[in-house]
């Protein structure tokens, strides 16, 4: 069978090559940025890869795949929770785009941790709809009195209010309209200063977010639920049910889900969540904030998890499993795990044949590049190139580099909270000698590997990538398959070339767990299998000439 | 229940919209630019605002949209986004080939007040703007108007841009063809055509919103009006400027900077709507109306009277744009049922107002009009007296799921179905596919809702 380094090794696809040419089209300063940004990879000994440029400006237009700081912290990280009511101060537009359009499912009358109150504001889109006299004479009376009608209209937990790109050039303060209106109504009110303008794509508003729901919620609840083993679940939005898939799991194993940032979510479970004793992290980039400035004030440590397979779940169940050290949690993640293979292999065998060899870019989000490399990886086919819209370095590289990142303009410019032990909640949950035996016993704490260094060598990993260098190496290298976001979707199928989003999945799911690892395989044999790739040519252009007179029977 | 914190109970907003029915100026500045053959759209702001257009454009058409943007950052939100823009052009006709690029603002590049002009102008001076091609822009500031706005605007600017006069008319009939889609614009041009009268369609994004699958990518697809023919429009003998709020403006400066005349009329929708959309070309162009549209014209009459028992009397709800509400409220009149709810989030004056009350003034019934207004409010008219059936974009599922009433999909955004890029609702024989629409949604309900006794084979 090929091997991924077969296909690199190819002469007319040598990458050195392929990366010249990519950026051969560019005028010189954006050939030099770009260069940075596109990597070859190789991993060493010690697991260490080549440094490359990301988290950086997006160049005027080069057409890539990046959204806002707004989108990034209204849209994903507070969009899927589903007892607040969001209100978007600015123009129409930005409220409009991030109505119901993530896929985000939630079940409000039925929620792991939290009263069920069934509330539910997700299939709302609430804005103050700027006009131009505010622009004017500035925007703060017409928030307030939206919040004001919101509250007597619905009488939420908790009004969010999100900053669009006109509201930071005039300088509304929403943060003391949010103050004013918090001690007015008596109900938790707080902004969030996410101008589309900040930071250099979505990942600034995830870090806004991150800031905004640690200072005005997170640790406003002290009540001690019932429940063993309890968990946090971080950077997971529940795209297509895949947080139902993973709570069902978890719930199987007898572990106890306190709240989850943010899929399937509610505001009480976030002010709830500093009681859990174990912050699991799916997506790195996007959560990372929160569960740093938890370990820092409440004493919660985090492992990096991964849902995504089936092979990757189970590998998570037994890490969580080891941090508890408890006999009969490891016997039970045992038993669920050795209860839910079966069906897994049974369905990964029934379409392996179909689907091994096959090759695959993944060009998306700030972890689904790496985690989605476990499914396809399930299915024998091989990633021959990679990179995130709005991933860091400690995505690609690994958090080892954390301390070597130089911090820019763009990334100064968003807050880094600073967070000390609180005097009372404080508590440790491993002493040093328990993370020490734990880390021997493959528990790692507070760390994150990157997707470099999980990939082959001579790799193509390139970040922040362009139409241009999409519509290129898809020309070049002509993969089986092609996973990115909406905007790329079409593009990329015009060229005959199936492609799977893997933001909202277009459709389906879930794709995480277990039951999600069978959906995924079937989905991905119909795709990469299907006949209606052949379809492009009609009779007469596969046959142009009329070799003779057509002869009647 | 999908709305479940909607009250029945009215109570008055000032501030706060709520599921909005309208959405911001730049995004239909992008499609009127998409309409343009071998143009690329450009967003002058951050990069949220092209990533949501593109985005939301790509799920209701199923199709590439390429469109590109300044990436403004903080720096550039306090000294201004010329940089971002002199890069843009540069790497856009270095690396994408444009012949044009339609440059339309955002809140944040008009709040701080660039001029789109200006920078042009440094670009050209610096050699950035190849020869032949052209940069053009229009000033869309999201807190005015809306998407449909935002289209009149650009659509204008290509007469600001490129219409000439070449000093004698053509015998071409200019045709503006409102917020519509690639489907109607090709039914439009049809009908002209089958008339024999020459036209230029501008926007025309049929072809570019519609196209085929064939394994090769293009950038630039094949249709749209082109920079000639844009040129030429100042030399027709006369625009038709269909839908006023939508293409007004661009025919009203044809009319000041080239002398040609324009007649503003409703969307071509039903029978009445395409009848008066055929006689007036028929007059201002000189020509005869074929049989074959006749005939067209007689099926949809057809229609009308075989069906005219499951129509009559039944109210409806609709949201969409102003010139939409306007074609499909006349259309619904005229087959006897009664639109009693119509909102649209695009403001729209007192006397366009005026005008839709004109339309439903025998409705035997009480007629509410909002506009502008939400669908939250439609929603809250509904549970205090519920209708037969609603019109509207994609949104309007959960009212209609929640309420139990049934759904045609029209307007934008359509997330959730295929059909409108490809069959038209203008013409007749939109006027028959639209029909066609509203008695699947009602008759499958009937079917629905029958009982054993009553279920009824033939309808």
């Amino acid at each position: 069978m090929e091997t991924t380094e077969d296909i690199m090794a190819d002469e007319s696809l040598d990458p050195e090559k392929v990366k010249l040419e990519l950026i051969a089209k560019y005028p010189i300063k954006v050939a030099r940025k770009r260069a940075k940004q596109i990597v070859i990879n190789k991993v060493g000994e010690t697991g260490d890869v080549p440094e490359i440029q990301s988290n950086v400006r997006t160049t005027p237009g080069l057409i890539g795949q990046r959204g806002c700081c707004y989108a990034g912290c209204k849209g994903v990280v507070l969009g899927p929770t589903r007892d607040i009511v969001n209100i978007t101060h600015g123009p129409i537009g930005c409220g409009y785009y991030s109505w119901l359009t993530r896929r985000n499912q939630t079940d409000p009358d039925a929620s792991p941790g939290t009263s069920s109150d069934g509330h539910n504001f997700m299939p709302y889109c609430f804005s103050t709809d700027m006009q131009d006299e505010q622009i004017i004479f500035g925007g703060e009376k017409k928030l307030k009195q939206a919040i004001q009608e919101a509250y007597d209209l619905f009488k939420p937990k908790a009004i969010g209010v999100f900053a669009t790109c006109p509201v930071g050039l005039i300088g509304d303060d929403v943060h003391s309209v949010c103050k004013e209106m918090k001690e007015k109504l008596n109900i938790n009110v707080f902004g969030f200063s996410c101008e589309g303008y900040k930071g250099v794509s979505q990942s600034a508003g995830h870090h806004i977010a991150n800031n905004g729901v640690f200072t005005h919620v997170v640790g406003t609840d002290d009540t001690i639920r019932e429940g063993n083993f309890k968990i946090n679940l971080l950077g997971e939005y529940n795209i297509g049910g895949d947080s139902f898939e993973i709570e069902r799991i978890i719930e199987k194993c007898g572990i106890t889900l306190v709240s989850s940032f943010s899929g399937n979510s509610t505001v009480g479970g976030f002010a709830n969540s500093h009681t859990a004793d174990l912050n699991l992290i799916m997506c790195h980039r996007s959560i990372n904030y929160v569960a740093e400035m938890m370990e820092k004030k409440y004493g919660i440590p985090w492992i990096k998890v991964n849902f995504i397979s089936a092979e990757s779940t189970a590998k998570s169940l037994r890490k969580i499993a080891a941090y508890f050290e408890d006999p009969n949690l490891t016997e039970r993640v045992e038993a669920v795990i050795a209860e839910e293979m079966p069906a897994v292999e049974a369905a990964r065998n029934a379409v392996y044949p179909r689907t091994k060899g096959k090759r695959v870019m993944l060009f998306v989000g700030g972890s689904r590049a790496h985690h989605y490399q476990d499914l396809f990886n399930e299915l024998g086919m091989l990633t021959i190139s990679a990179g995130y819209e709005f991933g860091h370095r400690d995505d690609y590289e690994g958090r080892k580099v954390l301390p070597d990142i130089r911090v820019d303009a763009d990334s100064r410019n968003i807050q880094e909270l600073e967070v000390h032990p609180d005097p009372e909640k404080f508590r440790p949950r491993k002493r040093p000698e328990e993370v020490e035996k734990l880390n021997k016993n493959g528990v790692v704490f507070s760390e994150y590997e990157g997707m470099m260094p999980d990939m082959p060598n001579n790799i193509l990993i390139i970040d922040d990538i362009s139409q241009y260098e999409t519509d290129q190496i898809i020309e070049m290298y002509k993969p089986d398959m092609f996973c990115a976001g909406i905007k790329e979707k079409y593009a990329i199928q015009k060229h005959g070339i199936p492609m799977k989003q893997l933001h909202s999945y277009d459709s389906g799911g879930p794709y995480a767990g277990f039951a999600g690892a069978v959906n995924f395989y079937n989905e991905i044999d119909r795709m990469v299998n299907s006949k209606i790739w052949s379809y492009m040519k009609a009779p007469w252009q596969k046959n142009p000439q009329l070799m003779a007179t057509y002869a009647w029977e | 229940m999908l709305l479940r914190h909607t009250p029945k109970e009215i109570t008055e907003r000032s501030a706060l919209t709520i599921n909005p029915a309208k959405t911001c100026q730049p995004i239909g500045a992008m499609y009127a630019a998409l309409g343009i053959h071998g143009c690329l759209p450009h967003s002058h702001g951050s990069q949220g605002c092209y990533a949501y257009h593109r985005s939301a454009l790509t799920r209701h058409y199923k199709e590439p949209v390429m469109a590109a943007t300044s990436a403004f950052t903080e720096g550039a939100s306090v000294f201004g986004g010329q940089a971002n823009l002199l890069q843009a052009i540069d790497n856009i006709f270095s690396v994408y080939h444009p012949d044009i690029i339609a440059v339309h603002t955002t809140c944040l590049s008009e709040t701080i007040g660039d001029d789109i002009p200006q920078i042009v102008n440094k670009a050209r001076a610096e050699g950035k703007i190849p020869s032949g091609k052209y940069v053009i822009h229009a000033n869309t500031p999201s807190y005015v108007g809306s998407h449909v706005t935002g289209f009149a605007t650009m659509t204008r600017a290509m007469v600001d841009y490129f219409a000439e006069s070449n000093g004698h008319k053509n015998k071409t009939i200019n045709l503006i063809p409102g917020y519509s889609e690639p489907a109607d614009m090709e039914e439009i041009r049809r009908i002209a055509s089958l008339m024999g009268v020459h036209t230029i369609m501008f926007p025309d994004t049929s072809n570019v919103l519609n196209g085929p699958l064939t394994g090769k990518f293009r950038m630039y697809p094949e249709g749209g009006v082109t920079i000639p023919e844009l040129k030429l429009t100042g030399s027709s003998m006369g625009t038709l400027a269909l839908g006023k709020l939508a293409s007004g403006p661009a025919a009203k400066a044809l009319d000041t900077k080239c002398k040609v005349p324009c007649e503003m009329l409703d969307l071509p929708m039903g029978l009445h709507g395409t009848d008066m959309f055929v006689d007036i070309l028929r007059r201002v162009a000189g020509v005869n109306v074929p049989d074959v549209l006749t005939l067209e014209r007689g099926q949809l009459v057809d229609v009308i009277s075989d069906m005219h028992q499951y129509f009559y009397g039944k109210k409806v709800a609709i949201a969409g744009d102003p010139d939409q509400l306007l074609a499909i409220a006349k259309f619904l009149v005229s087959i006897d049922m009664i639109p009693v709810y119509m909102v649209s989030g695009t403001p729209a004056g007192k006397k366009f107002e005026n005008s839709l009350r004109e339309v439903v003034k025998d409705a035997p019934c009480e007629v509410k009009i909002k506009i502008p207004g939400d669908l939250f409010l439609l929603h809250q008219w509904i549970k205090q007296e519920p209708v037969d059936l609603l019109i509207g974009n994609t949104y309007l599922k959960y009212v209609a799921k929640d309420e139990d009433i049934p759904l045609v999909r029209y307007g934008f955004p359509i997330f959730d179905r295929i059909g409108h890029s490809y069959f038209p609702t203008m013409g007749y024989k939109g006027g028959i596919r639209f029909l066609e629409k509203i008695l699947d949604a009602l008759l499958d309900r009937k079917d629905r809702d029958a009982t054993d006794i009553n279920m009824e084979l033939v309808m």
